[in-house]
């Protein structure tokens, strides 16, 4: 293929005058670093609770667990950002709309991470309910006839064996969420995949632009996946799991 | 063995070179040239009710098709139709797979340094949409107020621009396409839409109720929209450029002018009713290929 690659662009100081493309691309990693982690930590709380319900006996507790799974699971993940962003304000009071459509601070980063981590705490749910479902009942049972209420059996047998369990597909949840993120874009999140159609459009440079891209995401989500390995071997318990 | 290496090493470096830039004889060999073309750039290149490319610079580029017939002496030359995007036009044409990009393309230093540009044939004019209930009528009304555009548009670096220069400032917001971005205008997430003329009177046009908005404001940027083509390929860009200029020189081009702006057009018999501007007037009498920096010194 003829393609005259040029990779000092990047230093260029971008048309409006304020900065390089390298500062554009390093600003859009910040946004897509602090859309992850923030959506992440959202996904891990609202998993655990919803992941814990489902495994519960009390009905009312895990009906609209599932009910909270099967929403946030069954719909594309860009037709949720459509939803939340043009669709829920609405639907509220017409004066809180428009506080929200115009006023809010931080709107589409916020908008975002509440998408995000919705969509991403129905996956961590259903990965932690198989994970307390792969355990032997004796060992619920044997928690409770040592004279642990329920709750205190989740909290110091169940969940710390389940959470073992589970670390591996978390893992790969948490680089789907980095992933992920670039899908915000669309309601104008200034993240990675935001510059990048930025830059391709402003210098014409487009392989360059995303393979710059495509790097950046991949370290990323490879750094997630050592952070995971490093917990993973930290609180490994000898003779447990292979 | 180490001619079985050296060949593979030749065969590598042969796959790199550059696409011989010939486009008329790439043309004659495969019996058919590749137009690239818009699916919603009204009224210049866009699909119909039938999802069959029409608009000003289809009808441009046809005119061009059947003079490289002509050329060539193949008048069965098929036509296909590749339709691209903002984002992989310039690509695609590079490589060969658009021998002939009809959509709505400004013309820029940036771009020249990759791709060559047919005489410009449509000159528009970067402004806001507003909806008429708002009385907005200038960009110094939006000061702190949001304004919608499209990422990855000429649009938003304008914008950024303007604050710069005049001390407004904006809270711009981004569509991910200009569909998105009317939605935003629609919905009053964006008190106005900054985009090129011609597209935001499309998207009024296309609208749920058109007589909500009006195009209006200063100038932002002014900006030369024309037909693209491979650098370095000097038949093909004569014979393209002779064309355009000819359509000027015999009226044809303003005819093609009045049906596409001035006339009811697919797909819904609207009227855009927007009459040439002063720029291009002067081209149809002047043609040249210059670019955007051309016009907008600062």
């Amino acid at each position: 293929m003829s393609y005259d690659w040029n990779w000092r662009f990047l230093l260029d100081t971008v048309a409006a005058g304020e900065g390089s493309y390298l500062d554009w691309l390093l600003a859009g990693l910040g946004w897509t670093v602090a859309l992850s982690l923030a959506a992440w930590a959202l996904a891990l709380a609202l998993g655990l609770a919803v992941g814990t319900a489902r495994t519960l006996e009390a009905r009312w507790l895990r009906a609209p667990a599932a009910a909270w799974v099967e929403l946030f699971r069954n719909v594309p993940l860009l037709v949720q950002f459509f939803l939340w962003f043009f669709v829920v304000p609405e639907l509220l009071p017409r004066d809180l709309g428009l506080w929200v459509k115009q006023d809010m601070p931080a709107k589409e980063f916020v908008t975002a991470v509440l998408c995000l981590g919705f969509f991403t705490s129905a996956r961590v749910a259903e990965q932690l309910r198989s994970g307390i479902g792969s355990l032997p009942p004796g060992q619920r049972l044997a928690a409770l006839a040592l004279g642990m209420r329920l709750a205190q059996a989740y909290r110091h047998v169940i969940l710390p064996r389940a959470l073992r369990v589970v670390l591996p597909p978390l893992t790969s949840e948490f680089m789907n969420v980095i992933k992920n993120s670039s899908v915000a874009y669309a309601i104008g999140v200034m993240e990675l995949t935001f510059q990048a159609r930025q830059m391709q459009e402003e210098t014409a440079r487009g392989l360059e632009t995303y393979l710059a891209v495509t790097t950046l995401y991949f370290l990323c989500a490879f750094a997630a996946n050592r952070a995971m390995a490093a917990i993973e071997a930290r609180s490994r318990i000898p003779g447990y799991l292979g | 063995m180490t001619a079985k290496l050296v060949l593979l090493c030749c065969a590598a470096a042969l796959a790199a070179a550059p696409v011989a830039a010939d486009t008329l004889a790439k043309v004659k060999e495969a019996g058919a040239i590749t137009l690239g073309i818009r699916e919603s750039s009204y009224p210049l290149s866009y699909l119909d009710e039938k999802q069959q490319p029409v608009g000003y610079h289809v009808e441009v580029c046809q005119r061009v098709v059947e003079a490289v017939r002509r050329q060539l002496g193949q008048p069965g030359l098929k036509v296909q139709f590749q339709p691209v995007t903002s984002q992989n036009r310039i690509p695609l044409v590079t490589n060969g797979t658009v021998d002939l990009e009809c959509g709505s393309t400004t013309n820029n230093e940036a771009r020249l340094k990759q791709v060559a540009f047919a005489p410009t044939t449509y000159v528009t004019y970067v402004r806001m949409a507003v909806k008429r209930a708002s009385g907005i009528t200038g960009l110094a009304q939006l000061h702190g107020k949001p304004v919608a555009t499209t990422t990855g548009t000429t649009s938003v670096q304008l914008m950024r621009a303007h604050e710069k220069a005049k001390g407004v400032d904006f809270k711009e917001v981004y569509g991910k396409d200009h569909a998105d971005s009317f939605l935003m205008l629609e919905t009053d997430r964006a008190v106005a839409f900054v985009m090129d003329d011609n597209l935001l009177l499309g998207l009024i046009m296309t609208s749920k109720n058109p007589a909500d908005y009006q195009v209006v404001g200063e100038t932002l940027s002014v900006e030369p929209i024309a037909l693209m083509l491979r650098r370095d390929d000097p038949a093909f860009k004569a014979l393209v450029d002779d064309t355009v200029k000819g359509l000027m020189k015999s009226g044809e081009l303003e005819k093609l002018y009045a049906r596409w702006f001035m006339a009811p057009i697919p797909p819904r018999g609207a009227n855009m009713n927007y009459p040439m501007g002063e720029h291009l007037r002067q081209l149809l009498k002047a043609p040249n290929d210059l670019p955007a920096e051309a016009y907008n010194k600062r």
